[in-house]
């Protein structure tokens, strides 16, 4: 037994700011206090507050020690761990009172989460299956297989409304269904770890977390649609939770949670990794499919589906990780209880990965139902800088942008849609009155005409021609007529395309065109960018009242564009400078050494 | 996407080709083995040159054309080498909003060189990369595995300075 715990996140975000040094140099300090038979060090996954990375917590104080610097180890171990004074000082604030500290779980971050799919994560160490046994692990495997059959399992699925954490919100047990009538000498469970929309990171931090919550379902799914093959298709970018499941996969099979004969029951099932190499478009379930069999990831006409046939011709299913991690809680703590969280359609918990000109960036699981403005100004703290909320984006390329009319719509699959966005994984990327709507929609637009995979021409040339007038648009070049063509041609792509990919592209422009056109037409008409984004629509001018005439923005300007008036403000000594339009290329060299705060753009 | 081919010759030494017949063997019975090959074949050669492509094909007794496209379809297969420092700016969404994209440019502009391309001492190569989900550390960038993270374009003089001699 252990006096004291200290647990120590191991999540990516916190092991990019040096975590796992801290948990060595822990280790070494407490074996110089002579503690190591008194406090144990664990390496947890992610906590969910990444803003206050590297992250610590001792307990059983519940102490929570943020952005954690190795040179404060030492007077960690030996104030509160050898001592049992707590370093008051570097705990996160929020978590002081007077001469108390609270619970982690009253902060505006925690107070308003259930944790269902991160039950685990930052509470375990996810190299070590006991501690996943610990916490009922494996009992939900158990169950299944010796008291319910695959009927009841996806019976309970199907009542508990659970839908595709994924994106486009299929029920899952609907799927469970299909794939489970189709008879076949083989049968398939994947899963789909190839979190591709950039700024979203749940699944990883599930994978980083709790891996044996992802295994554990699969193979529940694999009983219940007869299957005794899985298949995880995890990005090769995420080197830690690669390394873990596979930890967790080699632990399962000693321990005889897969491999043959589970339970002593004759169920039989096993799973592998495959690793997918960067390609969005193999987030579509037929594209990652074939990307698994080892091809080009190319998407193909639906049906058949893969119920019927899917990897290697035959009958599949395909989940989310985050989608299974809710399974085993559903089959322990009943289908009621699931869907007594949520909203009418949408049951459950959703996490997101807040990210943007947000205060506490990080992972959040929130009940369906919650409203965006409770998510983004009581849990992620608001906006910092004192800057004013322009919009959220959430879906990723996929989704489109939230203004701020719509924050207190409760968010479930069916209200995004209706506001032109989209759940999606759940990335949530915050974005404030800097930045700049129209340049926005142009880097969505990047990203799909880079990640299109060509195959059907809706989605190839369409995007490419769409991107097209957005960069006229951003140079000043653009026209208002652009405007009704871009509608259209998104319409159009949106109808034709073959898959998920092109048939969503457009949203991030739809959007943007729905509640932020008088952007577009600052653009088009004024040749302004408001937010200051668009570099072409930008003019930088010097304050002549400010000017001290020191030269050093002309020595600093590629274009000698610089140049000297006549005119010397009251007070300086020598005549202010100022910038000739025509030649400036608007590098902002001149801005950024400017010390007398004289020059500005515009 | 559209990949940069290199013109530089290929080098590849016997322990290296050792090394790949090994990695062809142990799959040679899996049906999808394109794939995971070439992911090994690349940590091999730090890139995937053509004629590591054909050897590839020739091992698994699939066309070169199915290898090649394969190599060209995804964004993790580099056909042309990568820099002593491969310098990763994250263009991620919550990175981008951030400002990660002034951070590449002055990266760009400091090295001469554009994203996708090396120094011609081969010293640096620059690359744009999707979320790497360090988005809490926000705008991120990646020095072959070290992470810098809360960056400012201020900061980037300071990031290559620490490799110039090294």
């Amino acid at each position: 037994m252990y006096r004291s715990n200290v647990l120590v996140c191991g999540g990516t975000g916190c092991t990019s700011s040096n975590s796992l040094q801290i948990a060595e140099k822990l280790k070494e300090e407490i074996k110089k206090q002579g503690l190591e038979k008194e406090v144990n060090v664990i390496t947890t996954g992610c906590f969910g507050l990444c803003a206050l990375g590297p992250i610590m917590v001792v307990y059983p104080e519940g102490s929570f020690y943020s952005m954690v610097k190795i040179e404060d180890i030492p007077e960690i171990v030996e104030e509160h761990l050898l001592k049992g004074r707590i370093v008051t000082r570097l705990l996160y604030q929020e978590t002081v009172e007077e001469d108390t500290i609270k619970s982690l779980n009253k902060t505006a971050f925690y107070a308003k989460q259930k944790r269902v799919a991160l039950r685990n994560c930052g509470v375990i160490d996810p190299e070590k299956i006991d501690d996943y046994i610990a916490r009922d692990g494996y009992a939900a495997l158990g169950k299944v297989l010796t008291e319910m059959t695959p009927e009841e399992v996806i019976q309970t699925i199907l009542d508990s409304g659970l839908r595709g954490r994924g994106g486009a919100g299929f029920p899952t047990g609907l799927k469970w269904k299909f794939a489970a009538a189709n008879d076949a000498d083989q049968k398939y469970v994947c899963c789909n770890a190839d979190e591709g929309d950039p700024g979203a990171f749940m699944d990883r931090s599930v994978l980083e977390g709790d891996p044996h919550s992802l295994i554990e379902a699969m193979a529940i799914a694999g009983y219940a649609i007869g299957a005794s093959q899985g298949r995880v298709y995890v990005r090769a970018e995420y080197p830690i939770a690669v390394k873990r499941l596979q930890i967790a996969i080699d632990q399962a099979r000693e321990y005889g949670l897969l491999g043959e004969d589970i339970f002593g029951t004759g169920f039989n099932f096993d799973m592998e990794l495959r690793l997918g190499a960067g390609a969005f478009v193999c987030g579509e379930e037929t594209a990652l499919m074939t990307s698994i069999e080892g091809k080009r990831g190319e998407p193909r006409p639906r049906p058949p589906f893969p119920a019927v046939k899917g990897l290697y011709q035959k009958p599949t299913i395909l989940n989310n990780v985050e989608t299974y991690a809710n399974i085993a809680q559903i089959i322990l703590k009943g289908a009621d209880w699931f869907a007594s969280m949520g909203t009418e359609k949408s049951k459950g918990t959703k996490v997101f990965a807040l990210g943007g000109k947000i205060n506490h960036t990080g992972l959040v699981e929130i009940p369906m139902g919650t409203t965006l403005r409770e998510i983004v100004f009581e849990i992620g703290g608001g906006i910092p800088n004192g800057k004013k909320f322009k919009a959220a984006q959430t879906g990723g390329p996929s989704g489109g942008c939230i203004p701020v009319e719509h924050l207190d719509v409760p968010i479930d699959y069916d209200n995004l849609l209706a506001i032109g966005s989209m759940m999606g994984s759940g990335g949530l990327i915050v974005m404030d009155e800097d930045n700049c709507m129209v340049d926005v929609a142009k880097f969505f637009l990047e990203f799909t005409v880079d990640e299109s995979c060509g195959k059907c021409t809706p989605c190839r040339i369409g995007t490419k021609r769409l991107l097209e007038m957005l960069e006229k648009i951003t140079k000043g070049q653009g026209t208002m007529e652009m405007l009704d063509e871009m509608e259209e041609l998104c319409e159009f792509i949106k109808a034709n395309s073959l898959c998920g990919l092109g048939q969503t592209a457009p949203n991030p422009v739809l959007s943007t065109l729905r509640y932020f056109k008088d952007e577009y037409i600052a653009h088009i008409r004024d040749k302004k960018c408001p937010a200051g984004v668009c570099k072409d629509l930008l003019e930088y001018t010097i304050d002549r009242e400010k000017c001290a005439g020191c030269g050093l923005c002309s020595r600093k300007c590629p274009t000698q564009a610089i140049s000297v008036t006549d005119y010397t403000a009251p007070g300086k000594r020598r005549p202010a400078l100022e910038i000739d339009p025509k030649k400036c290329i608007k590098c902002g060299a001149c801005m950024a050494t400017c010390k007398f705060k004289a020059i500005y753009k515009a | 996407m559209q990949k940069k081919i290199s013109s530089i010759p290929f080098s590849g030494t016997p322990e290296q080709e050792a090394k790949l017949k090994e990695v062809i063997a142990k799959y040679q019975d899996d049906p999808g083995a394109v794939m995971p090959v070439l992911q090994e074949a690349q940590e091999i050669y730090g890139y995937l040159p053509i004629e590591v492509q054909t050897m590839v094909a020739e091992g698994l007794g699939v066309p070169l054309e199915e290898v090649y496209g394969v190599s060209t379809f995804y964004s993790q297969f580099a056909l042309s080498p990568k820099g002593k420092y491969n310098i990763s700016v994250c263009l991620g969404t919550a990175c981008y909003v951030k400002g990660s994209g002034d951070i590449l440019n002055k990266l760009s502009e400091l090295l001469g060189i554009e994203a996708e391309e090396c120094t011609p001492d081969g010293k640096f190569s620059l690359t744009a990369c999707r979320c790497i989900g360090a988005c809490g550390l926000a705008p991120v960038l990646t020095v072959n595995d070290e992470v810098y993270g809360r960056l400012t374009v201020a900061d980037v003089p300071g990031i290559l300075e620490k490799y110039k001699d090294a």
